[in-house]
C-alpha cells in the first residue's frame, strides 16, 4: 500500500508538470517569437530596437489578424547557439508558436533554422549574415531577411578591389559569421585580380583589438578588411585610429550599421566604404517609416531594425491572404509574391529562401558633408538584387530542385 | 626569427608592456592579500570590474572627471573590501585557505550577478580623458599617450607599494605580523586592524587597474572574470605572496604574450600557462617565492 502511494506520487509530479505546460490555446492567437541579442555586441543593432520594429509593425495590424490576437514574446540568446534553439523549441512545443523573427548571430541562426526546419516554423533570419543559411543550412521555412556574406562581400570588397585596393588583410571575427564573410570577400577580391596577404581572428567580444590590429600592418596590405560586426566592428574601427593604423591602410567595412558610424562619429568613420541593405534616407517611404520609428525610440532605425519590420508585415499580410497560418502555404505564398514596402521595391523570396532586394553600397560622409542628425552616408552604387545575392539559387541548398 | 620584420617584435612587445602592467598591478594586490592574509582573493576580478563601473557611473551620473575616479573609484571599492574583511573573511582565517577562495569566488558570482542585473552584459565605453589623447609616432607603430600613461601610472604604483612593505617601519610590522602575528600583538599592535587594512588596500589596488583600464577595454561586468585567471598564474609564476615576484612576473608574462603574438598568435592565449607548468616543474615555489 505504501508503495503504491509512492508510486502514485512520484508519477503525478511529472503530470503536473506536463498539465502547467499545455499549450495556451493558441487557436485565438497568432503567435510571433523574437530571439535575439538583447545584451551583447549585436544588441544595439537589433535587440530592443527590433522588439519596438516588431511592435510597430503588429500595431499596424490593430493588434490583431483573422479575428486572431497577434502575440510576442521574446528572448535573449545570450549568442549561444544552444540556448536560441532551445528556446524555440520550447516555444514551438509549448507556446505554439507561429513565426520566429530574429537571430543576429550566425551560429545562433544556423541552429534555431534546423528547429525551423523540424518544427515547420516560419523563421525569418535577420541580422546574420551567413550565406549558408539558405546554402547548405537551409530549410524550407528559413527566409533570410536584409543582407547576407555574399552581398555584403559583392558590395563593399567588389567597390574596394576595382578602386585600386589590391592587397587585404582581414580581421575576423572568429565564428561561423566572420569566417563565411572572410570567405565570400576573399572570392571576391581574388577574383577581381586582387590578393589576400593573410588574416587574423579575434574571439566575439574582444575589447582590446590592438595586437590584432599591428598584425594586420605588419602584413604590409593596402586594405584592412573588417569581417565582423557590432561592437566588435566599433572597438576595431576605433583602435585602428587610435593606433594610427588608418594612415597606412584603408578599412573597409564589411557589415556596418548606422547605429555603429554614429557611436563611433563621423570624424573616425568619414570616408569608409560599406554596404548597407536599407538606409533610413534613401527615399520618401524609407524616410517616413524613418520618422515614425524616431519618434518612438530616438533614434533612426538600422537595416536589421527596419527588416524586423518590414517581416512582421509581410508575414501578418501572408497570413491574412492565406486566411491561415499554415507553415506551408504561408511558405508557398511568401515565395509566389513580390515585397513592396518602405524596405525594398520588388523584393522577392528566392527558391532557397533568400530574399533577393537591391543594397547599397556607401561611402560614410565627411562631418561637412553631413547636414541634418542621423545624415552619414552617400550612394556609391546600388547593386540590383542579383547583382548582389546572385542569380540563382544556391546550389549547395538540398531541398531545391535542381 | 629571419621571417618577422622588427617592426612587428617591437610593436607587439611594446603592447605587451602595457598589457604586463596591468598584470603586475593586479597581481601585486593579490600577492599582497596572500603574502599578509593567507587568502586567495578570488573577488580580486571583481573589485578590478567595480573599479571601473565605479569610474562610468561617477562620470555619467555625477559628472566626475577621470582624475577624480581615479582617487574615488578605489576609495569606494576599498570601503567595500572593509565591509567583505569585517563582515565575512575575517571568521575563515583560522580555517582553511580553500575557505577563504570558496567564499570571495561566492563574492565575485554576486558582485557579477548584481552589476549585469542593473547594467546589462554589453559593455560601456569610457571615454580617455582629454590630456591624454593623440600618439605619439615611435617609429615603429603608433603609441596612443594613454597606454604609456598607463605603464608610468602602474609602474609607479607598483614601486610604491613595493617600498612601503620592504622599506617601511608599517611594512616590516605588516611583515611581522605575517611571520608571527600573537608576538606582533603582544607588542601592543592591532593586528585584526591591520589585516582589515591590507585588505582594503589590496582590492583597491585592483580598483585602480580598473579605472586605468576603463577607457582601453569596454566597462562590463564580466572584465575581470577573464583577467583574473590570468594574474592568478602570473602571482604563481612569480610565487605566492612575493611582491617583488608579482611585479617582474606580470611584465615579463605581459611581454612573452606580446612575443608569441609575433612568433606564433595562436597560442598567446595559452603561452601564460605553459609558462606557469614549466615553472611549477622546475622551481614549485615561484620563481621569487621562498622553498
Amino acid at each position: 500500500m505504501k508503495m503504491l502511494k509512492k508510486t502514485i506520487a512520484f508519477a503525478a509530479g511529472p503530470l503536473l508538470a506536463w498539465l502547467a505546460c499545455m499549450p495556451a490555446r493558441a487557436a485565438d492567437e497568432v503567435v510571433i517569437g523574437d530571439i535575439d541579442d538583447l545584451s551583447g555586441v549585436y544588441a544595439d543593432v537589433g535587440g530592443q530596437g527590433g522588439i519596438d520594429a516588431i511592435n510597430m509593425a503588429i500595431a499596424d495590424f490593430g493588434g490583431s489578424v483573422l479575428g486572431r490576437k497577434i502575440v510576442l514574446v521574446s528572448t535573449d540568446h545570450q549568442n549561444k547557439p544552444d540556448i536560441g534553439a532551445s528556446k524555440f523549441r520550447e516555444w514551438a512545443d509549448q507556446r505554439g508558436l507561429n513565426m520566429l523573427l530574429g537571430g543576429s548571430n550566425t551560429g545562433v541562426s544556423i541552429a534555431m533554422s534546423k528547429v525551423a526546419g523540424a518544427k515547420k516554423v516560419p523563421f525569418f533570419a535577420i541580422g546574420a549574415a551567413g550565406a549558408s543559411l539558405t546554402g547548405a543550412d537551409c530549410t524550407p521555412y528559413t527566409i533570410h531577411y536584409v543582407y547576407d556574406t555574399t552581398a555584403l562581400a559583392n558590395g563593399t570588397a567588389s567597390a574596394i578591389v576595382k578602386g585600386g585596393g589590391k592587397t587585404w588583410f582581414f580581421l575576423t571575427a572568429d565564428y561561423a559569421f566572420g569566417t563565411q564573410l572572410q570567405e565570400a570577400a576573399t572570392r571576391v577580391v581574388t577574383a577581381n585580380g586582387g590578393k589576400v596577404l593573410g588574416a587574423v581572428r579575434a574571439p566575439l567580444g574582444t575589447t582590446d583589438f590592438s595586437s590584432f590590429l599591428l598584425q594586420a600592418q605588419s602584413s604590409g596590405a593596402q586594405v584592412l578588411g573588417l569581417a565582423n560586426a557590432g561592437t566588435d566592428f566599433v572597438n576595431s574601427l576605433k583602435a585602428a585610429n587610435e593606433f594610427g593604423i588608418v594612415k597606412t591602410m584603408k578599412p573597409a567595412a564589411l557589415l556596418a550599421f548606422i547605429d555603429d558610424i554614429h557611436s563611433v562619429t563621423l570624424l573616425t568613420a568619414q570616408g569608409l566604404t560599406l554596404t548597407t541593405g536599407w538606409y533610413w534616407d534613401a527615399n520618401d517611404r524609407t524616410r517616413a517609416f524613418g520618422k515614425r520609428y524616431f519618434a518612438k525610440t530616438g533614434k533612426e532605425p538600422s537595416m536589421d531594425q527596419a527588416g524586423f519590420y518590414s517581416a512582421t508585415t509581410q508575414y501578418l499580410n501572408a497570413v491574412k491572404t492565406v486566411g491561415s497560418t499554415d507553415p506551408d502555404a504561408i511558405m508557398a505564398h511568401l515565395k509566389k509574391i513580390r515585397i513592396n514596402d518602405m524596405f525594398t521595391d520588388n523584393g522577392y523570396v528566392r527558391a532557397d529562401g533568400n530574399m533577393i532586394h537591391s543594397v547599397y553600397v556607401m561611402q560614410v560622409k565627411t562631418p561637412a558633408e553631413s547636414k541634418y542628425p542621423w545624415d552619414y552616408y552617400k550612394v556609391l552604387k546600388v547593386l540590383s538584387g542579383e547583382e548582389a545575392f546572385g542569380s540563382q539559387p544556391d546550389p549547395t541548398c538540398a531541398f531545391v530542385k535542381k | 626569427m629571419s621571417g618577422i620584420p622588427l617592426p612587428a617584435v617591437l610593436g607587439q612587445l611594446t603592447l605587451g608592456l602595457v598589457n604586463g602592467s596591468f598584470y603586475a598591478l593586479l597581481s601585486l594586490g593579490l600577492a599582497v592579500i596572500f603574502g599578509l592574509l593567507g587568502v586567495v582573493n578570488f573577488a580580486h576580478g571583481a573589485f578590478y570590474m567595480l573599479g571601473a563601473f565605479a569610474a562610468y557611473i561617477g562620470l555619467q551620473s555625477f559628472g566626475l572627471n577621470y582624475w577624480w575616479a581615479l582617487l574615488l573609484a578605489p576609495l569606494c571599492v576599498a570601503v567595500l573590501g572593509v565591509i567583505v574583511e569585517r563582515l565575512l573573511l575575517r571568521h575563515l582565517y583560522a580555517l582553511d585557505p580553500l575557505y577563504g577562495l570558496l567564499l570571495t569566488f561566492g563574492i565575485a558570482l554576486i558582485a557579477e550577478g548584481v552589476v549585469r542585473a542593473g547594467f546589462g552584459s554589453s559593455g560601456y565605453s569610457y571615454p580617455v580623458p582629454e590630456q591624454l589623447r593623440g600618439g605619439v609616432d615611435l617609429g615603429f607603430m603608433v603609441l596612443p599617450v594613454y597606454r604609456g600613461w598607463v605603464v608610468g601610472a602602474s609602474l609607479t604604483v607598483c614601486a610604491l607599494t613595493w617600498f612601503v612593505i620592504e622599506r617601511t617601519r608599517l611594512g616590516a610590522t605588516l611583515r611581522a605580523a605575517t611571520e608571527n602575528a600573537r608576538l606582533v600583538q603582544a607588542f601592543g599592535i592591532d593586528v585584526p586592524l591591520l589585516k582589515t587594512c591590507t585588505y582594503a588596500g589590496g582590492v583597491a589596488l585592483a580598483a585602480l587597474a580598473g579605472v586605468l583600464a576603463a577607457p582601453i577595454v569596454q566597462v562590463r561586468p564580466l572584465m575581470g572574470s577573464s583577467l583574473v585567471i590570468v594574474v592568478f598564474a602570473v602571482v604563481v609564476v612569480g610565487g605566492m605572496g612575493s611582491i617583488m615576484g608579482a611585479i617582474v612576473s606580470g611584465i615579463a608574462l605581459g611581454l612573452v604574450e606580446g612575443l608569441t603574438k609575433v612568433i606564433y598568435p595562436e597560442a598567446s592565449n595559452i603561452v601564460v600557462f605553459v609558462v606557469m607548468a614549466v615553472v611549477l616543474i622546475f622551481r614549485p615555489a615561484g620563481l621569487f617565492g621562498r622553498e
